[in-house]
């Protein structure tokens, strides 16, 4: 195959990629987005196997057939999974970056140090340091957000922990401008794993101080870091196709962390370095304040007599797998005339548009699904606001309590709402560990239990016939 | 053995860079525009883009290399592989699921 045949597919694989993108801009046309992906995908792959420098074949079918084994399970796991998954696949995709960035220079340096250029040096030190990082940082987050047992969910702080964290990656970089300085020096070669080394403590480092309310933003980050070692590999390669899919992936990553952060009130900065939530938990506990409970009976005659409803779910209704009961009451409630809709705070959730993913899985329908700040101008005409498992996004602190950590942030206002009912599993603080004002308010009443059951007696309360699942 | 020198020439270089800021800038443009719907379905599909490193892992593991060097290309392409796979194949399982009201015709989206 000519070189010019192969730059010709790179290009209609690169224009097939900007078509994909473009075209989740809408969900009608999402799906075709997805083809426009795998046909970019397919002819990429294909013309590079084609390649006459391809001689052996037999461990690429190996290691293709073994990506086929893996991947379609992985795709396979519960949409609450969906969190995970992604982390698990960034940590893939920073392996890659890095394994080839270290395969590349261990080949170059032997049979033709000539080819480490500062250039490629500089494109080669980027990717393994990204690439590492992101691989371990990746799988720590993916471990946090699947609850792996020896993996601690709470921040992890240390004295010194950013002075700490800066230094060693300094020291990476200092030794990466080393080597970029002298690549085929004696001590190069042994420099060069330390430098892997680093990188993969450091990505570590970087994700333990992070909680769960975070988990949007870094995954978001991460993301970025996955695409920018792929820029860096084509760099390595000089491989426009690597470039310019790898910035399409960095751009992106970078706009949702960019969204995340505006919908926190917080910088990357302080995303990265903050170690939210782990200060609050000592001062909880001061006044005793007093929740008002409600019963189921109470809440189903409330609901039934409103004519808006406004559903906020949260994290706890991913945890408790409550989206079929969510929408079996919302089948009910819109059987009775009552308009429902569900406000969608952006970092709601564990992942960007986690919560939208969960509840169109649930079948209900996504025109009902409103943003934030469509949603807020309407709620002092809501009748009923109903949280379920929500809780920072709801607080009222955000923007009345300077002192609190999340104070500025954009929240819900489901206190502006005539009636709130709050349905929470327990009566502590929320994931940041923070108390939350809405619950203590005149017109909030608590339902306290698991999600998926108080809703699921809430359906049959309301005379429903709750299935089970 | 003294192999003929391929310097990398710096016109390479510049057009490399250049095509970086430009994909990043068509990439800001576009992603800016995705439905906030879809935003977790936007993060798996560029998941599944940026497994493109399958194109450099391919020739690291195919080619006339020493096999310990093809063994970290062999493993590359592997973790590539798993996520082109499991991204694209993901992204469309969850596209499948958003729909407008079973009655059509009733509000435009949100």
């Amino acid at each position: 195959m000519s070189p010019g045949i192969v730059q010709l597919a790179y290009i209609v694989a690169t224009a097939l990629f900007i078509f994909a993108l473009h075209w989740m801009n809408a969900p009608a046309t999402a799906r075709r987005g997805v083809a426009a992906g795998v046909a970019a995908m397919g002819i990429a792959v294909a013309v590079t196997w084609a390649q006459p420098e391809v001689i052996h074949h037999g461990w690429i079918v190996l290691a293709i057939a073994a990506g086929f084994l893996v991947g379609v399970p992985l795709a396979r796991v519960p949409l609450t999974a969906v969190p995970q998954r992604t982390a698990l696949s960034h940590a893939f995709g920073g392996l890659a970056a890095g394994l080839v960035g270290t395969a590349k220079y261990y080949l170059w340096l032997s049979e033709g140090p000539e080819n480490l250029t500062a250039f490629r040096m500089v494109a080669i030190i980027a990717e393994i340091i990204l690439g590492y990082l992101t691989f371990t940082g990746s799988l720590l987050a993916a471990g946090k957000l699947q609850e792996v047992k020896w993996i601690p969910q709470r921040p992890v702080t240390y004295p010194l922990q950013n002075i700490t964290n800066l230094g060693l990656f300094l020291v990476a970089v200092v030794l990466g401008v080393a080597l970029v300085l002298h690549p085929t020096a004696d001590w190069a070669p042994k420099i060069f794993p330390v430098i892997a080394g680093l990188a993969l403590l450091f990505g570590v480092l970087l994700i333990i101080p992070i909680g769960g309310a975070d988990m949007p933003t870094v995954i978001a980050i991460l993301n970025s870091y996955a695409g920018l070692s792929a820029v860096a590999m084509g760099f390595v390669l000089d491989n426009k196709l690597l470039i310019t899919a790898g910035a399409l992936d960095g751009s992106s990553g970078l706009i949702l962390a960019i969204i995340m952060c505006n919908a926190m009130n917080r910088s990357f900065a302080n995303v990265l370095f903050g170690a939210f939530g782990q200060v609050q938990q000592a001062k909880a506990g001061g006044e005793q304040k007093l929740y008002k409970s409600e019963t189921i009976e109470g809440a189903g005659q409330v609901l039934e007599q409103s004519s808006l409803v406004v559903i906020i779910p949260g994290y706890g209704m991913a945890v408790a797998q409550a989206q079929h009961k969510v929408r079996e009451l919302y089948d009910l409630l819109k059987k009775r005339g009552v308009t429902v809709k569900f406000a969608i705070h952006p970092v709601a959730g564990r992942m960007p548009g986690h919560m939208n993913v969960l509840l169109a899985e649930a079948d209900i329908p996504y025109t009902d699904l409103v943003e934030m700040d469509e949603i807020n101008p309407d709620m002092p005409q809501v009748d009923v606001a109903l949280v379920v498992g929500a809780n920072d996004v709801v607080n009222p602190a955000a923007r009345t309590d300077k002192t609190s950590p999340i104070y500025g942030m954009p929240i819900i206002a489901a206190d502006r709402a005539r009636t709130v009912f709050a349905i929470k599993r327990s009566k502590n603080p929320g994931f940041a560990g923070i108390d939350n004002e809405l619950y203590f308010s005149d017109k909030t009443w608590m339902l306290f239990g698991d999600a998926k059951s108080v809703i699921g007696e809430l359906v049959k309360q309301m005379g429903g016939t709750s299935g089970t699942h | 053995m003294t192999p003929e020198p391929i310097p990398v020439q710096s016109a390479d270089l510049w057009s490399q860079l250049f095509v970086f800021v430009l994909a990043t800038f068509i990439g800001l443009g576009v992603i800016r525009r995705v439905s906030r719907l879809l935003h977790t379905p936007l993060m798996s599909i560029t998941n599944a883009i940026s497994a493109i490193a399958v194109v450099g892992s391919i020739i690291v593991t195919g080619a006339d290399y020493p096999p310990r060097i093809r063994l970290l290309g062999g493993i590359a392409l592997f973790a590539s592989m798993t996520n082109i796979v499991s991204g694209f194949l993901i992204t469309d399982r969850m596209l499948k699921m958003f729909k407008t009201d079973r009655k059509p015709g009733a509000g435009g989206p949100a």
